[in-house]
């Protein structure tokens, strides 16, 4: 674990991360997945960072079907603890679900109970027929058996610390500790 | 018909937050904008392939009605089940209390069958509170039209109607044409559009018709239907309630259409976009004519279709709201 919780493992400050970099790297990464297989695909980010990841590697990556975008406030699983919170941006998906391969953006992989939530509305939606999950950041502290295929870059935090990314432009991560 | 200051509290939580959704008067402009911001991501929900969400998995709701009602009943049976709760109908006129039972005793033998909410409609205004007042902690109470007091979700709908198709209230003329004396729609359309802002609300119809308290209610009122119509932004029709009305208050349908129908010719005053609504059921050739209610600026059936959206964003708000919402944030 890095010493210094400003920074990552190489040193450099969270901060001062080239996130344009990380996209590329993952778009490379997605290339490769994407070519192996036979189903076509569609991409989705969830709101609303994941929006922000997806707008870049849906552009880089040149995809046919329009990007998704999914709103996961009807599936968490904490609604009856902090209840709900009125939204403007309802999900969006322009696609047909049924049969795709569907590669789904987060900003930050925490906890794991986004992605249970955007899987479960995601097959309400259709049944996909392959999803992968594409995080710009991979973080520690998993409550769930679930974990990213492509990753921008992987950190160790203490439960307290928080990564966040703010956009759309430019886009930027940054460390924050909780009191 | 005023209602107590303790009920208006009644809905609210320590925190503000719904725990009953029974009258618009004691709500706040944020609150009534956070339910139709929430019902606006409910409204997507029917193009899907499974219209569901699973956010009221596990509650059990229970629409109790002791007037009839179809539309109503409905859309607030599938507003639950498309949040994926359980629902009961219980359709009171046909039940216990003909056979004797009072209300509390009705209330305590579904509560000791465990629901979490009470969809009520009752035909005696203040009913919903009542029951609200009564049951017990973790019970949630949504009125569906309590006499000639109040119908506060149908209320919501048409203001998500009216957001939908005209945008901020603020530059809006709304005229509400024919019965709003026995209207409890009426009632609850007036104070939702005073605390959205609207700029002007008229209240249009025969003198007999007319309550005495919408000029203090911040209403225009106007006793011709041709200037009640000029250049407003949106009609909303009544139905006439003759179920309601008891003496002669009023000739026969014939002449009520042929002074306060709205046709075409008439609707012509209105603003050249102006929409038209009724909250249903419709008395074709009573208050409206055929032609203006299949027209293109009839906005009737969209109205019930977001009726259920607008109910989805009630029971998620008031359910959602559980023993620990009070620690969060």
């Amino acid at each position: 674990m890095a010493s210094d919780h400003t920074s990552t493992h190489d040193g450099t400050p969270v901060s001062d991360i080239d996130v344009s970099a990380l996209l590329a790297g993952m778009a490379e990464e997605l290339r490769s997945i994407i070519r192996t297989g036979q189903q076509e695909v569609a991409m989705v980010g969830i709101r609303t960072g994941g929006v922000w990841v997806a707008e870049q590697l849906h552009a880089a990556l040149d995809l046919a079907t329009s990007l998704g975008a999914l709103n996961i406030n009807f599936y968490r699983d904490d609604f009856t603890r902090i209840g709900m919170h009125p939204q403007v941006t309802p999900s969006v998906l322009p696609f047909e679900v049924e049969g795709r391969h569907i590669v789904l953006v987060d900003d930050v992989l925490y906890t794991g109970r986004t992605i249970r939530a955007a899987l479960n509305e995601l097959f309400d939606y259709g049944r996909p027929a392959r999803v992968t999950l594409a995080a710009l950041v991979e973080r520690n502290g998993r409550d769930l058996p679930i974990q990213a295929d492509v990753s921008g870059m992987r950190i160790t935090l203490e439960a307290k610390q928080q990564i966040k990314l703010s956009g759309p432009t430019p886009l930027a991560l940054a460390l924050s500790t909780r009191l | 018909m005023t209602v107590a200051p303790e009920s208006t509290n009644l809905q609210l939580d320590q925190n503000g937050r719904l725990r009953h959704f029974l009258d618009i008067n004691g709500l706040t402009r944020e609150l009534l904008t956070g339910i139709l911001d929430t019902a606006e991501g409910f409204a997507g929900l029917h193009e899907r392939a499974v219209k569901k969400a699973p956010l009221l998995r596990g509650k059990t709701i229970i629409n109790l009605f002791f007037e009839p009602s179809t539309r109503t009943r409905t859309t607030f049976e599938l507003a639950a089940m498309r949040l994926s709760a359980d629902v009961l109908n219980i359709d009171v006129q046909v039940s216990s209390t003909t056979k004797g039972e009072s209300l509390l005793d009705t209330l305590r033998n579904l509560e000791a069958m465990h629901c979490d909410m009470f969809v009520v409609r009752h035909g005696s205004s203040g009913a919903a509170h009542f029951i609200a007042r009564h049951v017990a902690p973790g019970v949630s109470v949504i009125n569906g039209g309590d006499g000639r007091h109040a119908h506060p979700t149908q209320a919501l709908l048409d203001m998500f109607t009216i957001r939908r198709y005209k945008g901020a209230f603020e530059n809006l003329s709304v005229a509400i044409v024919g019965d709003i004396s026995h209207s409890r729609v009426a009632r609850s359309q007036i104070a939702a559009l005073k605390l959205l802002g609207a700029r002007e609300v008229r209240a249009v119809g025969p003198a007999t018709l007319l309550p005495g308290a919408l000029p203090q209610m911040g209403v225009n009122v106007y006793t011709d239907l041709d200037d009640g119509l000029r250049d407003v932004d949106v009609v909303i029709m009544l139905r006439l309630q003759r179920e309601r009305m008891s003496g002669p208050v009023l000739p026969s349908s014939n002449e009520y259409f042929q002074v306060w129908g709205l046709t075409e010719e008439r609707l012509a005053r209105a603003h050249p976009e102006a929409i038209v609504m009724h909250p249903g059921p419709l008395n074709r050739g009573v208050e409206i004519s055929s032609e203006v209610a299949d027209s293109k600026r009839s906005v009737i059936l969209e109205q019930v279709s977001f009726g259920i959206a607008v109910r989805m964003a009630v029971m998620s708000m008031v359910l959602g709201r559980g023993p620990e919402a009070q620690d969060a944030d």
